[in-house]
């Protein structure tokens, strides 16, 4: 078993004719993702890498059986392709576009929690279950099938904490980006509970970052409901106050959202917290055996 | 992005708020004039900074006559102000607001924001106005009222009654008030806001509420749909890295470090930061390189990290997803033809096109001290650069 996502996930994308959307459908498809059609408004009846192509996602859904849609809508667009993927009834939205603007997620939110869909992301690298299935950006090769779940707001260290476990052998039974903006579809809590409840995840690593309450909350959720080891790292102990730091959610504002509480919530419930980011493989390898 | 006082204003114009008459000047004849046309005696002067605390810190005075304003005008312009938050170095006034002076009954607080745990925004107010809403927070929770609004839904009339009716605005007030809030709220729509506050909002002895003073910033993610507010953006108050980063599509944020950064995505760049600093180093930067960045945006990544003239070193690290090692390979290549690097390049690739990237630097017989983890190349960095003290 494995999180969202496994080898008989059906797959649309949202945004497959642009630059991004085409180059990881590509890279999608090589790694086994059964992806049956794209969408792009205008460009319905074509076709790209053998995949057809949909001026919308209701016709992608009435001709195809696919649940699950991956977003790379530019972003003044994006908020829009959500909401359309989810009334077309797709069960499972990924949205990887960076830089939609924090009104439009707020309506996309209120709007989604009224419906069936999930939504992860946006600004996210997506979910990737090694040796199944892969809706997302990151890079294939550095996974491997295995017992930890991955849980991260970022995308390129969480390749970085996947990259040190798969050379330890260490394998991951699937791993989630939920992105680095401040309104997101799935949180922490959400991704948790689903591990916690995954028979083949046996550890959870959870990568957060400064700004916000995310990384608090999740640790009254893991003192309350997890029983499964936690390790975290959380980055931005360099960061200057007041300044954001490259994600729109990644701020420490009037003080609050620094490193030093949130890893002092976390580790007041029992999660191993590394203070070096090249630590984390070795910390999951050492829990787990 | 933050807008000043003055920018802030204006917006409040276009939808007919209340607040004191006055204009900004960036010199001293212009603040005379504005004095002069005024007309009424008693005006208040405020320097136009992005940081709070500028009364404390000695940026806002009231003035009485024409000598006064200017006088004080003189000082503030082109002095730094420290304030509370702006650290030691305080921040270079450029503009002063000259605003007439209003009689004063009460001070309220009014704030609408984003609430990131809800994903809903909250308009927070309260009747201790004037003070710092953390400190109000710590000491009378009870006087501050979090009210939670559907964004979908808007402010509803009962919200509205409510929130006057926490300000005291109550009786032939309370109509005042309640449209007063669901304009603000209209303006944080409308303007992209990610933060609007009203510290403070008063009550004079006519009975007439009035903005005095406001907070306003910017989403920077919706600065695509507000051109016009892109024009007015002052750029004094970043650094000119900061601002040749911005356009060429990268993060940077200079820190006080001698250790360049230049890495992809925001949570790794942090993460090497913090590495770096973990291992006895100092970053110079932080720096996002970003997703999907043409050869281009690597070269000037290396020109920016080089505008910082501390910078003994660089450590580049960069694992592929959107981004193409071989992208920042070529990069790198012709950033050391460009900007004839001196100081001592330690690289980490990982990723998306390793292999060929990795065989184009090697090719290129460049300097470069190659690192195969993060812990590798903080480790590698750090030596580098204390060798070459």
């Amino acid at each position: 078993m494995s999180i969202l996502i496994n080898k008989d996930t059906k797959v649309i994308c949202q945004g497959i004719t642009g630059h991004s959307g085409k180059f990881h459908t590509e890279h999608m498809l090589e790694y086994g993702t059964k992806i049956l059609a794209g969408v792009t408004p205008g460009k319905g009846g074509t076709q790209i890498f053998d995949v057809p192509v949909f001026d919308s996602v209701k016709e992608a859904t009435e001709e195809t059986e696919c649940d699950t849609s991956i977003i790379y809508v530019p972003a003044p667009f994006a908020a829009d392709a959500i909401i359309e993927a989810s009334e077309a009834g797709i069960k499972l939205i990924i949205c990887i576009t960076e830089g939609i603007p924090t009104i439009d997620m707020l309506k996309v939110k209120a709007y989604i929690s009224t419906q069936s869909s999930r939504l992860i992301g946006p600004n996210c690298p997506g979910i990737i279950t090694p040796g199944e299935s892969k809706i997302g950006i990151m890079p294939g090769y550095i996974h491997t099938p295995g017992p930890v779940g991955v849980v991260s707001r970022s995308g390129t260290l969480t390749y970085e904490a996947v990259w040190q476990l798969t050379q330890r052998d260490v394998g991951q039974s699937t791993c989630i980006g939920i992105g680095g903006d401040p309104v997101i579809g799935t949180t922490f809590i959400d991704t948790l509970k689903l591990f916690q409840e995954d028979s083949d995840t046996e550890a959870i690593v959870m990568i957060g970052e400064i700004g916000g309450s995310a990384e608090e909350e999740a640790a009254e959720f893991i003192k309350q409901e997890v029983t499964k080891p936690v390790i975290s790292f959380i980055a931005g102990l360099t960061a200057p106050k007041g300044r954001r730091m490259g994600h729109a959610g990644a701020i420490i504002a009037g003080g609050k959202g620094t490193v030093a509480e949130k890893v002092s919530c976390l580790r007041s419930v029992g999660v191993t917290v590394v203070d070096s980011p090249a630590d984390i493989g070795e910390a999951v390898q050492k829990i787990l055996s | 992005m933050k807008l000043y006082e003055y920018q802030a204003r204006e917006i409040l114009h276009k939808y007919n708020i209340n607040f004191p008459k006055g204009e900004a000047a960036a010199s001293v004849d212009e603040a005379a004039k504005i004095y002069s046309q005024l007309g009424t005696e008693r005006s208040v002067i405020k320097a136009q900074v992005l940081a709070g605390g500028r009364g404390k810190g000695g940026g806002v005075k009231i003035v009485e006559t024409l000598e006064e304003a200017t006088a004080f005008t003189a000082k503030l312009i082109g002095s730094h102000l420290i304030t509370a938050q702006t650290g030691e170095k305080g921040t270079l006034v450029n503009k002063v607001l000259v605003a007439e002076a209003i009689d004063i009954k009460s001070e309220l607080y009014l704030a609408i924001s984003i609430d990131r745990s809800t994903s809903k925004i909250t308009i927070i107010s309260s009747t201790e106005g004037g003070t710092e809403i953390e400190e109000v927070s710590a000491k009378t929770p009870h006087k501050i009222l979090k009210e939670q609004i559907n964004p979908l839904l808007g402010v509803l009339n009962f919200q509205a009654r409510q929130i006057a009716q926490n300000l005291n605005l109550t009786g032939s007030l309370a109509t005042k008030g309640s449209s007063l809030i669901k304009n603000l709220f209209k303006i944080f729509i409308e303007n992209d806001c990610s933060l609007l506050e009203i510290n403070p909002l008063v009550l004079t002895p006519d009975d007439e509420v009035v903005v005095l003073d406001i907070k306003m910033d910017i989403d920077d993610n919706a600065l695509f749909r507000h051109k016009d507010l892109l024009e007015t953006k002052d750029l004094s108050d970043d650094s000119s890295a900061e601002n040749m980063a911005s356009e060429a599509g990268l993060s940077y944020i200079g820190l006080d470090g001698n250790i360049g950064c230049l890495v992809n995505g925001a949570g790794l760049a942090m993460a090497t930061m913090d590495i770096i600093k973990l291992y006895g180093g100092s970053p110079a930067n932080f720096l996002d390189v970003g997703g999907d960045a043409p050869v281009e945006r690597v070269t000037t990544a290396f020109e920016i990290i080089f505008t910082d003239p501390h910078v003994a070193g660089v450590l580049v690290n960069i694992f592929g997803g959107i981004m193409k090692c071989d992208i920042v390979a070529e990069g790198i290549i012709h950033a050391i033809e460009k900007v004839d690097i001196k100081v001592p390049l330690v690289v980490r690739l990982e990723g998306t096109n390793v292999e060929i990237a990795r065989k184009m630097l090697d090719d290129s017989k460049l300097n470069i001290i190659f690192a195969d983890s993060m812990k590798d190349a903080s480790e590698k960095i750090i030596k580098a650069v204390n060798e070459n003290k």
